[in-house]
């Protein structure tokens, strides 16, 4: 029998409920792999492996009974930002040092009433903030794939790097992630996985740490679409305790995933061809267009022509709602908390000692855009700009049923090689940020690799609530992509 | 639009973040560039647009005002770091 840990999702789960494997066997691999990887991919910040084997066993029992749920006994990592109850969460901060919640996050909760064991929580850049993994007060997780004859450490993308490099190293069957700016789609990209960002409003808020409450929005990575559709449908729901979480049914995504595109017409928006780009880059997304055209779909050219002012508006908006949402880490209510000789020492010394350099910079940019006077030319304005790029894909989105693009700049690249500057930084999640600001679903999935041998996924962007059809998109695409190469395992250590 | 050495004190105390003089001088660096960079938003005239408020037309959900949690103030000091009976402690503020 092929390795455990190779299985996708939907193949575990005839597997289980054909017994010809258990869901604890499918832990305890799965435990022994993050055993003899961690060290070296730093993927998880915390394992969980009693709570894990407990799931399990009982996922067991459910499957002998013949009661097995949506996602029995399939063991998933979660980002740290969501708030698991009895289990630490620190948004991977200095600043929530030791935090346990005395709550449970709707969306995790959605995937343990499923049945979905936790193996543990995953790496993430400090509060969501970063397109590499590096600002994680734990360190960075590393991507599994590396270039061609060249040991370099890697990044895996940010801020769901922990998400997509235990995917991707086979750590875990799939795992949740958020996404302000991209950070779902871009780690996704860079690692060969599937990731998708659902329309803002499908999954709860509720219980996950916050970033930017207008744009952060919960979704999964995994190992094929069909995977990402599985555990979508587990993590989606209404929920009366986030205001912004749409009261629409949650359909059936795995049942969309096989419908083809044939009478879909596909838009390609122009402005994504931006200058500098990588000619592999290019190449892999016009022979995107042909895969959906030899498939059935239409092609048409679309403009979205305000794309170009999208990243410049979430550089305002993600910061000032940041500096708003981080206020309330002052040391006296949870986390660290470092003395000073009177309260406002305590506040100024706890926050210069638990943020680390790019979320202080954010909190600051945030301050200073919100502070009095800049209100309108700042904030004001971003959220204006946010009116003209929806405007855009509004009037795409009635000649187009989807959106085709490029879903990063460039493939993975070295730790290291872009942490000085930060505009330079923030510039990874320019194909990706458009979609945040107008609150549209997007997905990323696998296309190919680079000319250094490493993963380059395409970008899905739909309406809004239309996830089906990206599911479906996305699996032409897969179809015609062709199996992903397994990333070389120079990462385990021997047993 | 850049930003001084002065600005970047005014914001951090702002902010509640403690900065040395070493920070600073980065940050007034980071900071104006990151604003010169949004300022390109400049180019666009944005009078008669309506600022974004959601994905979707919906309305603002209600629910009856009442009290739908509570009695759980262990929960609530059992991350604090310093606390005395059902009190969150702080410096003395007043005299």
């Amino acid at each position: 029998m092929t390795d455990p840990t190779d299985l996708t999702i939907a193949e575990a789960r005839a597997a289980l409920d054909r017994k010809e494997l258990s869901a604890t066997e499918l832990a305890e691999a799965h435990l022994d792999a993050i055993d003899k990887a961690n060290e070296a991919l730093n993927a998880f910040v915390l394992v969980t492996p009693e709570r894990a084997l407990e799931a399990a066993k009982e996922g067991d029992k459910r499957i002998a009974k013949g009661e097995a749920r949506a996602l029995e006994g399939i063991p998933l990592g979660i980002k740290d930002l969501f708030a698991t109850k009895g289990v630490r969460t620190t948004a991977c901060s200095h600043i929530l040092d030791g935090f346990t919640p005395t709550y449970e996050s709707t969306v995790t909760a959605n995937m343990w009433s499923a049945g979905a064991v936790m193996l543990g929580k995953l790496n993430n850049d400090e509060f969501a903030m970063g397109s590499s993994n590096e600002t994680s007060y734990y360190g960075p997780a590393v991507n599994p794939w590396q270039r061609q004859g060249s040991n370099a450490k890697l990044v895996p993308g940010g801020s769901s790097g922990g998400s997509s490099a235990a995917v991707a190293a086979r750590l875990c069957m799939g795992a949740t992630g958020t996404d302000t700016g991209g950070s779902i789609r871009q780690p996704a990209a860079v690692t060969g996985t599937v990731g998708i960002k659902p329309t803002y409003g499908r999954c709860s808020r509720w219980g996950i740490v916050a970033f930017a409450s207008s744009l952060d929005q919960a979704g999964p990575v995994a190992r094929s679409v069909e995977d990402a559709a599985i555990l979508l449908k587990a993590m989606a729901s209404h929920d009366p305790k986030d205001t912004t979480s749409v009261d629409v049914p949650v359909p059936d995504y795995a049942a969309a995933v096989s419908k083809g595109v044939k009478g879909l017409t596909v838009g390609i928006p122009k402005e994504y061809r931006i200058e500098g780009m990588a000619a592999e880059i290019d190449t892999l997304w016009q022979q995107g267009v042909k895969w959906l055209e030899q498939a059935g779909a239409k092609i048409k050219p679309v403009s979205l022509p305000h794309t170009k002012y999208a990243l410049p508006s979430y550089y305002i908006v993600a910061p000032a709602e940041a500096s708003s949402n981080l206020a309330r880490y002052d040391g006296v209510r949870y986390g660290l908390r470092e003395p000073g000789n009177d309260v406002l020492s305590l506040y100024e010394n706890t926050r210069a000692a638990g943020f680390g350099q790019e979320v202080k910079r954010r909190i600051l940019i945030g301050t200073y855009v919100l502070s009095a006077g800049y209100y309108d030319a700042y904030y004001l304005k971003a959220q204006k700009v946010r009116t003209l790029i929806k405007r855009d894909f509004d009037q795409a989105f009635q000649e187009v049923d989807v959106i085709l693009t490029p879903t990063t700049p460039s493939p993975a690249f070295a730790l290291g090689e872009k942490s000085g500057d930060p505009v330079e930084m923030y510039l990874n999640d320019i194909f990706t940020v458009t979609v945040n600001m107008a609150g549209l679903p997007g997905l990323s999935v696998p296309a190919g690799l680079s000319s250094e041998g490493t993963p380059l996924g395409l970008q899905l962007i739909g309406k809004p609530f239309d996830e089906e059809t990206l599911f479906r998109t996305a699996r032409v695409i897969e179809e015609a992509a062709g199996p992903l190469a397994k990333p070389v395992n120079w990462w385990s250590r021997a047993a | 639009m850049s930003v001084d050495r002065a600005t970047v004190h005014r914001i951090a105390h702002l902010a509640r973040i403690a900065i040395t003089e070493e920070e600073a001088a980065r940050l007034e660096k980071e900071l104006s560039g990151i604003l010169d960079w949004v300022a390109q938003l400049d180019e666009l005239d944005t009078t008669d647009v309506e600022p974004m408020t959601r994905v979707v037309a919906m309305t603002m959900k209600q629910r009856k005002d009442e009290v739908t949690d509570g009695n759980c103030a262990d929960d609530i000091l059992k991350n604090a770091p310093t606390v005395d009976d059902h009190y969150f402690v702080v410096p003395k503020i007043v005299e």
